[in-house]
C-alpha cells in the first residue's frame, strides 16, 4: 500500500479519535465516581449544536466553545441532580438527556436558522483550523519523516489539547488526593462518607468534569471536524466512547488506545467505502460494527476482563 | 399515621404523582414552544385537532400507537424482571429480517399460512436479538444495558449489509427489498374498499392494531396469572428472595429478555407487513426508544401502556400536523417531549413526593 495513503488514514484516525477520547475521558471521570453516564452522546450533540450556533452568531470559535461547555454542563447538572439528589435511575436519566439533546438541537436550530435543523456553514474565522507545526513544511518532501509530519501536524488546537488531557487525567486519578477520593467514592461511598468527605460533592465534581469534556468534544465535532451542525451529527460516538471505556476497563491510557483503535476503524471504514478487493466490494458495515462487537465480546469475558467501579450506577443513601 | 412514615395513599402514588410529573413535562415542552416564539396553547390545540379531530387523525394515531404498544410492552416486561432493555430499537429492526425472509421466501404459500408464519418469524428474530444480551447477562455477567445498546448498533450495520447486498433487487437504486405480496396485511382503507364499499381516509392503520391489543392482554395474563409471570416479577422485586423460593434468576433473565425481544419484534409486523410491504432501511425510526417513555408512563402495566401509547400516537400525529401548520415548530418537538417525559416520569419520578407527603401530614393534623 502507498505510504502517503497510510499517512492520510492515520491523520484521519487522529481527527476521528478526538471526540471519542474526550467523551471517553468524560465517561471515565463520571463512572469512576459511581455515576453511570449513558448521556455522553446527548451532551456531545447539544454541545455540537451550541458551538456551531454560537460560533455562527458571534463569528468566533472560542465563544462557540464556551457556550458549548456551558450547555453541556447544564445537561450534566440535570443528570447530576437526578442521579445524586433524587437518587433516580441513572440509565433512565441518560436516555432522557440523549433525547432532549437530539430534539432540542433540531427544534431550536430549525427556528433560529431555518435550514431544517442545520446551522449555517461556518467561515474559517469561526472554526478551529488546522495548525501547522514548525518544521512540518520543510519535511514534506522527505520520504518517511514527511509522512510522519503529515500525520502529526495540521490538527486543530483542540486535538493537541486532547492529547494533553490523557496524561493529565491518568495522573489526576492515580496520584492526586482528589483522584483518590473520587475513585473511593465510586468503589465504596460509605467509607468515604465515614471519613467525613461529602459523597454528593465529589460526585458533582465528577459530573461537572464530564460535562466540560463533552462540551469540548461537541465543539470539536461542529467547529473543527465539520463546518457547522447537522442533525444527529454525533452519530453514536457517545456510545462508542462508552464502549471504549468498557474496553479499557475504566483506565485512562487504555481508554486512549481503545479510542484510537475505534477511530482507526472509522477512518479505514471511510476510506474503504466502495473499494473492491479481488472483485468483491469490501463490506464496510462489518468494519463499522466491529467496535460494538468487540465490546460485547470483551464484556462477556471472552477476551480479558472488564471491571467497572463497584458502586457505579447505585444511588448513595446516607445511613441513618 | 401512615403518611408520617412517608407512605401516601395509593391514589396519590399511582395517580396524582404520575399526573403531576406528566403535567410538569408538558409545561417544560410548552416553555420550549414559547422560546421558539409560538403560542403553546395554540400549538396544543392544533395537535389535538390534527390527531383526534378527524377520522384520518385517529387512523394515524392508532397506527403509531400500535408500534408503541409493542415496544412499550417489550420494555415493561423486562422492567418487571429488573432489566432495562434499551435494545428495543435493534430488536424491532432485526425482526424485520424475519418478516421479510418469510414474507418473500414463502410467497407461494396461501396467505392464511404465510402471515402467521411471518408474524412468528418476526417474533423469533426479535427474541433472538434480545436473547443474546439476556444470555450474556445471565451466564457471563455482562451488563444488559450496555449489551443491548451495542446490539442496536450491530443491528444497524448488519441490516444495511443484508438489505443492500441481499434484499435489494438487482439494478434498483433505493436500498430496500422488493414488495412483499404474500404476507400482506390489509389496511382498514383496503378492507373498507374491498369488502364494505366504504371509502375510509388513507391512513397506514391496519389489522395489526388488533394484534397489539392481543399482545397487551397476553402480557397482562402472563405477568399476573401465570407461574412464569410470578417468577419474573419475583426476580425483579427481590432476586435474593426469589432464589430462596427456588427460582433460578439466570433462567428467568434469559426467558424474559427473549419475550421482551419478541414483543419488540412484533413492530415489524405492523411496519413491514402492514404498512411499507417491503423491508426498508431504518424503518424503526426511534419507536424502540419511544417504548421506554411509554413503559415509564404506563407504569409497566399493559393498560397503562396502551393509554400511554395512544398519548404518544396523539403526539406523533399531532406533531406532524403542527409542523405543517407552524413550519417554525419542527417535528422533532416530539422527541423533546419524549425526553421530558422520560426525565420527569423516570429519573425524577419522586421529585415531588416529599412535598406531597408534607402536605398530607399537614392535612391530617
Amino acid at each position: 500500500m502507498d505510504l502517503s495513503l497510510i499517512a492520510e488514514v492515520l491523520a484521519s484516525t487522529i481527527r476521528l479519535s478526538v471526540p471519542l477520547v474526550l467523551a471517553c475521558l468524560a465517561g471515565l471521570w463520571s463512572e469512576k465516581s459511581g455515576i453511570v453516564d449513558i448521556g455522553l452522546e446527548g451532551k456531545m450533540l447539544a454541545a455540537a449544536f451550541a458551538a456551531a450556533a454560537a460560533a455562527s452568531y458571534f463569528q468566533s470559535a472560542w465563544l462557540g466553545l464556551l457556550i458549548a461547555i456551558t450547555v453541556s454542563l447544564s445537561f450534566a447538572l440535570v443528570h447530576g441532580y437526578a442521579a445524586i439528589n433524587q437518587r433516580g435511575n441513572q440509565v433512565v436519566s441518560g436516555v432522557a438527556i440523549n433525547m432532549l439533546a437530539a430534539g432540542l438541537a433540531v427544534v431550536l436550530g430549525n427556528t433560529w436558522f431555518k435550514e431544517g435543523g442545520r446551522t449555517p456553514a461556518l467561515p474559517v474565522d469561526a472554526r478551529f483550523m488546522p495548525i501547522e507545526l514548525p518544521g512540518a513544511r520543510e519535511l514534506a518532501g522527505v520520504p518517511f519523516l514527511g509522512d510522519l509530519a503529515k500525520i502529526i501536524s495540521g490538527h486543530s488546537i483542540l486535538t493537541y489539547l486532547t492529547v494533553l488531557l490523557v496524561p493529565l487525567t491518568a495522573w489526576a486519578l492515580a496520584k492526586t488526593r482528589f483522584g483518590l477520593r473520587l475513585r473511593a467514592v465510586g468503589e465504596n461511598p460509605h467509607a468515604v462518607d465515614t471519613a467525613g468527605i461529602s459523597v454528593a460533592r465529589l460526585r458533582y465534581q465528577a459530573v461537572i468534569i464530564a460535562g466540560i469534556l463533552c462540551g469540548v468534544a461537541g465543539a470539536f465535532m461542529s467547529t473543527s471536524l465539520s463546518a457547522g451542525f447537522v442533525r444527529d451529527m454525533t452519530a453514536g460516538r457517545g456510545f462508542m466512547a462508552l464502549a471504549a471505556l468498557i474496553f479499557a476497563s475504566w483506565r485512562a491510557w487504555p481508554a486512549f488506545y481503545a479510542c484510537l483503535l475505534f477511530g482507526f476503524l472509522q477512518a479505514s471504514g471511510n476510506y474503504l467505502q466502495g473499494v473492491h478487493i479481488g472483485g468483491f466490494e469490501v463490506p464496510v458495515q462489518f468494519i463499522n460494527l466491529l467496535p460494538y462487537l468487540l465490546t460485547v465480546v470483551l464484556l462477556a469475558g471472552f477476551i480479558g476482563k472488564s471491571i467497572p467501579p463497584r458502586a457505579s450506577g447505585i444511588p448513595y443513601t446516607k445511613d441513618r | 399515621m401512615a403518611s408520617a412514615r412517608g407512605e401516601l395513599p395509593p391514589w396519590v402514588d399511582l395517580g396524582l404523582i404520575p399526573l403531576l410529573n406528566l403535567v410538569v413535562a408538558l409545561l417544560f415542552a410548552g416553555l420550549v414552544v414559547l422560546i421558539i416564539g409560538e403560542n403553546p396553547l395554540e400549538a396544543m390545540w392544533i395537535m389535538l385537532k390534527g390527531a383526534v379531530g378527524s377520522l384520518k387523525g385517529w387512523g394515524y394515531l392508532l397506527y403509531y400507537a400500535t408500534n408503541f404498544v409493542f415496544t412499550g410492552l417489550a420494555v415493561a416486561v423486562a422492567f418487571h424482571a429488573g432489566l432495562f432493555n434499551i435494545g428495543g430499537e435493534g430488536q424491532a429492526y432485526f425482526a424485520g429480517l424475519g418478516a421479510a425472509i418469510v414474507g418473500l421466501g414463502l410467497e407461494f404459500l396461501p396467505w392464511p399460512l404465510v402471515i402467521p408464519l411471518a408474524i412468528l418469524a418476526s417474533m423469533l428474530f426479535g427474541a433472538f436479538w434480545a436473547w443474546i444480551p439476556g444470555y450474556l447477562q445471565a451466564r457471563r455477567g455482562s451488563h444488559i444495558v450496555i449489551t443491548t445498546i451495542m446490539f442496536n448498533f450491530i443491528a444497524g450495520s448488519l441490516m444495511v449489509y443484508f438489505i443492500k447486498d441481499y434484499f435489494r433487487p438487482v439494478g434498483r437504486m433505493a436500498v430496500e427489498s422488493r414488495e412483499i405480496t404474500g404476507a400482506y396485511i390489509l389496511s382498514f382503507r383496503e378492507i373498507g374498499l374491498r369488502f364494505f364499499d366504504l371509502r375510509l381516509p388513507s391512513t397506514p392503520l391496519n389489522l395489526t392494531v388488533f394484534l397489539a391489543i392481543i399482545a397487551a392482554f397476553v402480557v397482562w395474563y402472563l405477568l399476573w396469572r401465570t407461574k412464569l409471570g410470578y417468577e419474573i416479577r419475583a426476580v425483579g422485586a427481590n432476586t435474593e428472595a426469589a432464589i430462596y423460593a427456588g427460582i433460578k434468576p439466570q433462567r428467568i433473565i434469559i426467558i424474559t429478555m427473549a419475550i421482551s425481544g419478541a414483543l419488540a419484534g412484533l413492530m415489524a409486523v405492523n411496519e413491514v407487513l402492514g404498512v411499507q410491504h417491503r423491508l426498508l432501511l431504518e424503518y424503526v425510526g426511534g419507536a424502540g426508544f419511544v417504548g421506554i417513555a411509554v413503559a415509564l408512563m404506563g407504569r409497566s402495566h399493559p393498560v397503562g401502556i396502551v393509554l400511554a401509547a395512544m398519548l404518544f400516537g396523539l403526539l406523533y400525529q399531532g406533531g406532524a400536523e403542527l409542523s405543517f401548520a407552524k413550519p417554525l415548530i419542527s417535528r422533532d418537538m416530539i422527541v423533546v417531549i419524549q425526553g421530558l417525559v422520560i426525565l420527569f416520569m423516570g429519573a425524577l419520578e419522586y421529585a415531588f413526593r416529599p412535598a406531597l407527603a408534607a402536605i398530607f401530614i399537614k392535612a391530617e393534623d
